[in-house]
């Protein structure tokens, strides 16, 4: 059979339900093959929708997603994607069309060197060079995107060997002789560990995107429970640990809580599990957690003493030691009276510091009202999808997640224009959830092209605009640390009308200005059947607090 | 990794981290690939994204064709060698990476120079060539091109010996190495 039949076949035999793509020149001959291949394909408007649709889609489900492009401009589309899904370690495996093999390297028409210029951003990447390869790479490129730490694997087809006729041997075993993900943890590291916590005054669990990765949110709640150790996520674990949690300190880093990084601040022990210590965590590192050891569980031996030294250093995965140190840790019969002025302390810090804003004195929408508006509207229960910048910090923030896989945004990279299309793909994921965009006026504008993918797949997506006119972070940062010079930020002369845009979509489009009725309203948007663009006017220069400045200590923080 | 007793009763005081230390001294780093196209462009970009030099750099088959051989060197006084070795392990062709100890192994590496040698002072040279166990592989009229084998500490020698002479050209392999007795490298 041809090449790319045969692709389709290892589609299936991967379960894989939807593709998100777009056909071009170069993957004609794969495009011919989902004609009749019975593998559902969701036509994109721009290849980066399609990447992150397919980002949205694997962080939602937690299985690898897929996306299609073709070569050149299409490859290029994607790279935001590819980078995008490396930071955020999301398992989707990409395959681009290339250029036939005969005018590689020759600047050939919609030639780019795909592999090339993606190289620092996957997790693996394939060149086919033989057709009969394809099956097996396809394979290995499932597997490499799911196992340990997930990523991005990219595979690159030159058309001409996608006609190619093959022989197909249904097999989905791999080889990959260099690659041995380490799944289970040193046991005696775990007994080191549950031993360091028995002794510890002040602990601080502190979980990342990792928990989600690895289905152990259920594992870190009940270590938390055993110890009754506080707990914080990083931006990428909200939702591995209830925010309706007595044990909750809430998110922590730059715009995190003041419980969150004043506990981490004062703490004698760390453990971090799935997160990686990034500069938006530790602020200044010099002045990081001055007291604290540290515990770094992560399947990742490259992040263990990255940027902060670990004392105690498991490496595998975070499901099979956070049980195994509930265990030992249980074993130790520790006594739970040691963590009582602790666990004082920091409930101090959170009746006198817990996230606040100054409300408006009219009906005036403050950004912050809009998100525990939405919060109220959702009964909490949306998967929320969100773009870049203040917006997302605010949601981050109020919106308080229940469980893990609801929260999906762009952390590591912070890719403007995530949301729309992420949310695609967690729709279609999960079609029995409501699934709900919180965008900034600013980011939408980058992939607002979008909707009519929305449209024509009859999501029920809704979409609220945080709408402030300003590429609203930017604005902050001007207003705060280049003196009030705005250079550049404002928006709002010439925005879309977002009614009419949605309008000419075929979609509804409403504009929300009165905070007397907007949880109501809201309300009656997440009722009404399909799409939905909901713009929703917010005050213009309220800055995102509490702070702390970048490369300032956790204990300087403002606001 | 630590590796810590747990004898009694601990405290977190004695816990250690130790990482990121700058060894001081020139590393060989020797990298068991599978023999795929853009093996050796994944090695060298992951020293180049962290501003890494590569002092020497040599490719080559194994005794199985399917793989390859990286053998390179660098300056662990400059860089924290741990970080790189952690990275380049995660790189799906990579099969096995040592980090050779100096006595552990042995190394070799081989030039080639072009030295004016016209005349008088042709016999000097000839005679510095004999004590450096040179082979001369190409004799000119005004020019003689001397291959020389050794570690890297014997050829710099040679080439500060033979530089006021006029060294025309020279190129260098970089080091290969191998572990001594019968672990394997």
């Amino acid at each position: 059979m041809r090449a790319v039949d045969a692709l389709m076949e290892c589609l299936k035999a991967e379960d894989v339900e939807v593709v998100f793509g777009l056909p071009g020149g170069a993957n004609l001959p794969t495009y011919d093959a989902f004609y009749d291949a019975g593998i559902r394909h969701v036509l994109v408007r721009h290849e980066a929708g399609g990447g992150h649709a397919a980002e949205g889609y694997a962080k939602a489900t937690g299985r690898v997603a897929v996306c299609f492009g073709t070569s050149g401009p299409g490859a290029t589309n994607l790279v935001t994607p590819i980078c995008d899904a490396m930071m955020d370690s999301v398992p989707v495996v990409f395959i681009t069309g290339q250029v036939r093999t005969d005018l590689l390297g020759t600047d050939g028409f919609q030639e780019a060197d795909t592999m090339g210029m993606t190289l620092p951003m996957v997790k693996h990447s394939f060149m086919v060079q033989d057709a009969q390869d394809l099956p097996a790479m396809i394979h290995e490129a499932f597997h490499i995107a799911r196992t340990g730490r997930p990523g991005p694997v990219l595979v690159d087809i030159p058309v001409d060997l996608s006609k190619d006729d093959i022989e197909y041997l249904p097999r989905t075993e791999v080889e990959l002789p260099g690659y041995q993900p380490i799944i289970e943890g040193n046991q005696r590291q775990i007994r080191l560990a549950a031993n360091a916590l028995a002794h510890s005054r002040r602990p601080v669990l502190y979980a990342g995107g990792g928990v989600i990765s690895a289905e152990a949110s259920a594992e870190l709640i009940a270590l938390a429970h055993a110890g009754s150790f506080p707990v914080t996520c990083t931006l990428m674990g909200l939702g591995a640990f209830p925010a309706t949690d007595p044990q909750w300190l809430g998110m922590l880093g730059m715009h995190g809580t003041r419980a969150a990084n004043y506990s981490m601040d004062e703490a004698d022990l760390i453990v971090c599990i799935g997160a990686r210590f990034d500069d938006r965590i530790t602020g200044k590192l010099d002045e990081f957690a001055p007291h604290a050891k540290f515990i770094h569980i992560d399947v990742d031996p490259a992040e263990i003493s990255k940027n902060v030294p670990a004392h105690i250093p498991i490496v595998g995965d975070a499901k099979n030691i956070l049980s195994r140190l509930l265990g030992e840790y249980r074993a130790t019969e520790a006594d739970p009276a040691r963590l009582d002025e602790w666990l004082e302390r920091i409930q101090a810090w959170k009746d006198k510091y817990p996230l606040s804003f100054a409300d408006s004195e009219d009906s005036e929408i403050k950004p912050q009202f809009m998100i525990q508006a939405l919060h109220e509207a959702t009964g909490g229960e949306a998967i929320v999808t969100s773009d870049v910048g203040q917006h997302q910090m605010w949601t981050a923030q109020h919106y308080g997640f229940p469980a893990p896989r609801r929260w999906i945004n762009s952390g590591g990279l912070g890719t403007m224009g995530f949301g729309l299309p992420a949310a695609i793909g967690a729709q279609i994921g999960c079609p029995d959830q409501m699934v709900v965009v919180v965008a900034g006026d600013g980011s939408l504008q980058m992939n607002s092209q979008e909707f009519a993918t929305v449209v024509q797949e009859g999501l029920p997506i809704k979409v609220f605009i945080l709408n402030n006119g300003f590429l609203g972070m930017v604005r902050q940062w001007q207003e705060m640390f280049w003196d009030n010079r705005y250079s550049h930020v404002d928006l709002r002369e010439h925005s879309p009308d977002w009614v009419k845009l949605a309008d000419a979509y075929g979609m509804k489009g409403v504009q929300l200005t009165q905070k007397e009725s907007l949880v109501e309203d809201m309300k009656a948007v997440l009722a009404m059947d399909g799409p939905v663009l909901c713009d929703v006017l917010v005050s213009r220069e309220e800055n995102t607090f509490p702070m702390i400045p970048a490369g300032a200590a956790a204990r300087d923080m403002v606001g | 990794m630590n590796e810590q007793e747990i004898t009694g009763p601990m405290s977190l005081e004695s816990l250690q981290a130790s990482v990121g230390v700058r060894t001081g001294r020139t590393h060989i780093l020797t990298i068991l690939v599978e023999n795929k196209p853009g093996v050796l462009s994944r090695v060298a970009g992951l020293f180049a994204r962290r501003g890494f030099n590569i002092d020497t750099l040599a490719v080559g088959p194994t005794e199985d064709p399917d793989f390859s051989r990286i053998t390179l060197t660098v300056d662990g006084a400059v860089h924290p060698i741990d970080q790189v070795t952690k990275q380049l392990h995660k790189l799906i062709n990579v099969i096995k990476i040592r980090d050779l100890e100096p006595g552990e192994a042995v190394q070799r590496e081989l030039a080639m120079f072009k030295i004016d040698a016209d005349g008088a002072r042709r016999a000097e040279v000839l005679q510095i060539v004999e004590i450096f166990r040179g082979k001369i592989v190409d004799l000119g009229q005004l020019t003689i091109v001397v291959e020389i084998t050794g570690t890297s500490e014997k050829i710099e020698a040679f080439e500060q010996m033979i530089r006021p002479f006029g060294l025309v050209e020279m190129a260098r392999t970089g080091e290969i190495a191998i572990s001594r007795g019968g672990t394997e490298t």
